[in-house]
């Protein structure tokens, strides 16, 4: 049909067109002679911020952006220094980092592992960021992860909770300063078995990606050596807003506990089906019905409203906290933006401080001496007590809190409540532990 | 030269040289400017002008020669990204394989979905498009979740067996040594400019696929598919079977994709379910119109204009717009940045969405349009040898 004529000129002419345009970019892979990707070589030195702005987790990372800039303002002696005051380690000084003048860009990852990469990407080559951090959610945080080891950069991970993130698809170049799904199994599950008895039958709700699976997989594994029984695991799209059609099994399954897998716009949702439905009100098996939502925050606190009165779950840092750390930096926060921070806003904040402080400490930007600066590095003062990042898998190992939601809030902030300050000793695993097993870190890349 | 009339030679030359020289067009302010903002010569933004030009320009040959609009074209994409990081896993990171791969299996999964769904026409073929590439996409994010790593995207493991790879083979995508990441930087005063080979091999691979669809327009085959655009029934009524030219075309369109998603997935080898999502096979869609339906440059004139948006518009933060307008007295600069902050930054989308309405309202044959208006207005007397070829003249609108 097409009519392609060719000749012997033709085709002379085309391939030496051909070969011409295949050859041409040999010119071009003569590579740059610095020793490590974006050296700043100026006065100042730029970070990536890359946090969902956009898609369910939105609430999370606008709380995460607030803290990123609060950190940048301390960095650079502005503000009260919050905890740079109360940190540990004092070599950061209010100067920047290494005497360079902290700056910043911005992106937004639309909770998409796709976006979230090319957003990490045009940081990288475009705005020289010598180190990314962000991320809302654990399938987000472990794609940018794998994009800055392969592109030479420090990844600092923010709320990530899977235990992947530093299991499976741990990375040499990431660090995660957030706990995780076995974390919050481990110190959740002892004090369910006190409150509900350990005779009792669990059904799983879950988020279906690496999130939900493994906090699901972490949660029924605490709860089955306590002698629970698990009936039913349940996978719903992250995409979801009606779980009407998940709960109605529910009651029929003869299960006395529905855990909640979900996180952000999904737990609101689904708690309220729950409640809704009358699930609390329950008895089954001669027991009250339970629900449990072991990944816990402020901002989704606020968004289940009165229907999370006395569920309990875990979180990474709370503002009630009365430590010193914490304390200063709720007390910056708040003058700042009017309200108390969520743990996303904690955990970044934390992550910027470790970063300039391992920089600092190691005398260079190198991804490779911060990476050896982190490791195995003890540090305190930073709202968790005493934590340890661990070099075998790039994890905080510190206190995890179990929290419930508060019967009689004083005011719209004060809506959890600390039941226990879980020990880290409780909380620990080894880095081959099999839910955390079938990756390695590899070498660290500096570009 | 190559088949091509005098015209379309010049056309041709001018689209390589464009591309060649993209880098140093893309950045036009100097690096510590205030306007390096909207540089846009970095690999990343680059590659991806390539790659989606070549999406567009494939799904022109469907939507633009034959009138069909076919909603579904991003799970071709993703089907040839997860082929090409399948290749990446397997074989090793030559990115020849899983280019090939991606391009047959692409075309293969056309086939079928084209089989079932050019049963129907109009709406309803839309829809059953949508439909399959809607079916695709939460396959991938569930069920198939052992190929394709589900939420959190296939990638490459240290453990893959990757049999090509010898002792110390190259750990980065590359074509025959050559790496995708590797740049060549220039610098030019206070101008820096970035070659990247990356860059260069998807603007090869680009030409050539514009130079087939360039010779898919003019060959009796693109008049036949142009002939089902403006009267189908027609030329059922004359005895002319055409199910199987729409067919091919479907084919072609779709194997187009999949170049562009295994291409996608050569210069970051990650493949993610969203790219399969309803909402990127609308991007395409966008483009075209925006570009100019049925023309040749305007689908990759859309690609790189909403490339454009989504890299540099959404990183203008109030930071940035604080330190443009900074030399103002503080109660206006608040008062300015509080009227643009819903456009910049997150709300890039409601800056594009509002200049696609102005396109689509006074310009329906998209930027394209636009430029011939420009020129025509310095154009004293009427063209002569009008350039009929380049479109169909006075086609009905677009989204007809």
């Amino acid at each position: 049909m097409s009519k392609l004529i060719t000749n012997r000129r033709g085709v002379l002419r085309g391939g030496a067109a051909l070969g011409a345009g295949l050859a041409m970019p040999t010119i071009f892979t003569a590579s740059s002679a610095a020793a490590f990707t974006n050296d700043p070589t100026g006065s100042t030195v730029t970070l990536g911020f890359n946090v969902p702005q956009s898609g369910p987790y939105a609430d999370e990372g606008a709380d995460e952006l607030r803290a990123y800039e609060l950190a940048v303002e301390h960095l650079n002696g502005g503000g009260d220094g919050g905890m740079m005051n109360t940190f540990s380690s004092k070599v950061l000084d209010g100067t920047g980092i290494m005497g360079k003048k902290v700056e910043y860009v911005t992106g937004d990852t639309q909770t998409k592992s796709d976006a979230a990469r090319a957003s990490a990407r045009s940081m990288i080559e475009k705005d020289g960021a010598v180190m990314i951090t962000g991320g809302s959610s654990s399938g987000v945080a472990i794609a940018v992860q794998g994009l800055c080891q392969e592109a030479g950069v420090i990844f600092m991970a923010g709320l990530t909770h899977s235990n992947d993130t530093t299991g499976k698809d741990k990375k040499a170049n990431g660090f995660r300063h957030f706990f995780n799904g076995y974390m919050s199994a481990a110190a959740l599950a002892p004090v369910l078995a006190a409150r509900y008895g350990t005779d009792r039958t669990a059904y799983h709700l879950t988020a279906d990606y690496t999130w939900g699976w493994t906090q699901e997989e972490s949660i029924a594994a605490a709860t089955e050596a306590m002698g629970w029984n698990t009936v039913e695991k349940v996978r719903t799209p992250l995409a979801s807003t009606d779980f009407s059609s998940y709960i109605a099994p529910v009651l029929n399954s003869g299960a006395d506990v529905l855990v909640l897998n979900h996180y952000g716009g999904n737990m609101v949702n689904s708690l309220t089906n729950a409640v809704q439905f009358g699930l609390r009100e329950k008895v089954v098996n001669g027991k009250n019905f339970e629900i449990v939502v072991p990944l816990y925050s402020r901002l989704m606190a606020r968004g289940a409203g009165a229907n999370v009165k006395g569920i309990f779950g875990s979180t990474n840092w709370h503002w009630s906290l009365t430590d010193e750390g914490s304390q200063a930096f709720v007390r910056s926060f708040g003058t700042k933006y009017g309200f108390p921070p969520s743990q996303a806003a904690h955990t970044v904040y934390c992550q910027t401080l470790l970063y300039a402080d391992a920089v600092q400490r190691a005398g260079s930007f190198n991804p490779c001496a911060v990476a050896e600066a982190l490791e195995g590095y003890d540090f305190d003062g930073l709202g968790n007590g005493p934590t340890h990042y661990r070099a075998g898998d790039h994890q905080c190992f510190k206190d995890v809190l179990v929290v419930k939601g508060k019967e009689n809030p004083e005011n719209e902030f004060d809506l959890l409540e600390i039941v226990e300050i879980t020990p880290r000793a409780q909380v620990e695993y080894a880095v081959d532990h099999p839910m955390f097993a079938g990756g390695e870190l590899g070498a660290c890349n500096g570009g | 030269m190559l088949g091509l009339n005098q015209r379309d030679t010049k056309f041709l030359i001018i689209v390589i040289a464009l591309t060649v020289f993209t880098p140093i067009l893309l950045q036009p302010f100097p690096t510590d400017s205030g306007l390096a903002q909207f540089n846009a010569g970095y690999p990343d933004l680059m590659q991806r002008f390539a790659i989606f030009g070549i999406f567009a320009i494939g799904f022109n040959i469907l939507f633009g020669l034959t009138g069909y609009l076919s909603f579904g074209h991003a799970a071709f994409l993703g089907v040839g990204s997860y082929s090409t990081v399948w290749m990446f896993k397997l074989l090793n990171y030559n990115v020849l394989p899983g280019l090939v791969l991606a391009i047959i299996v692409s075309g293969l999964f056309a086939l079928l979905i084209g089989f079932v769904s050019l049963r129907r026409s109009g709406i309803y073929f839309s829809i059953l498009t949508l439909a399959f590439a809607q079916m695709s996409f939460n396959l991938a994010y569930s069920v198939l979740t052992p190929i394709t790593n589900g939420e959190t995207g296939l990638q490459v493991y240290n453990d893959d067996p990757q049999i090509l790879m010898g002792e110390n083979g190259i750990t980065t995508t590359h074509f025959f040594g050559f790496k995708m990441n590797s740049s060549w930087i220039m610098d030019l005063g206070p101008w820096q400019f970035t070659f990247n080979f990356g860059y260069y091999f998807c603007a090869v691979i680009a030409i050539l696929a514009f130079y087939l669809s360039l010779r898919i327009f003019r060959s009796p085959f693109g008049l036949m598919l142009r002939a089902v655009k403006s009267n189908q029934q027609r030329m059922n009524y004359t005895g002319v079977s055409s199910r199987p030219y729409t067919l091919a075309a479907f084919v072609i369109s779709g194997m187009y994709a999949g170049l562009a998603g295994g291409l996608l997935a050569s210069m970051d080898p990650l493949a993610g379910a969203e790219r399969m999502q309803w909402t990127a096979s609308g991007e395409v869609v966008l483009m075209t119109i925006l570009g100019g339906a049925g023309t040749m440059m305007g689908p990759v004139l859309g690609a790189g204009f909403i490339k454009y948006f989504e890299n540099i518009f959404s990183k203008i933060n109030d930071q940035v717009l604080h330190g443009w307008f900074a030399f103002l007295p503080d109660g206006l600069e608040n008062a300015l940045v509080w009227l643009l902050h819903p456009f910049v930054g997150k709300g890039w989308h409601l800056t594009l969405g509002l200049l696609f309405m102005l396109v689509v309202v006074f310009l329906p044959g998209g930027l394209v349009e636009l430029g011939q208006r420009i020129r025509n207005m310095f154009r004293k007397k009427p063209d002569a040898n009008d350039d009929s070829n380049h479109k169909p003249q006075q086609s009905p609108h677009v989204a007809e």
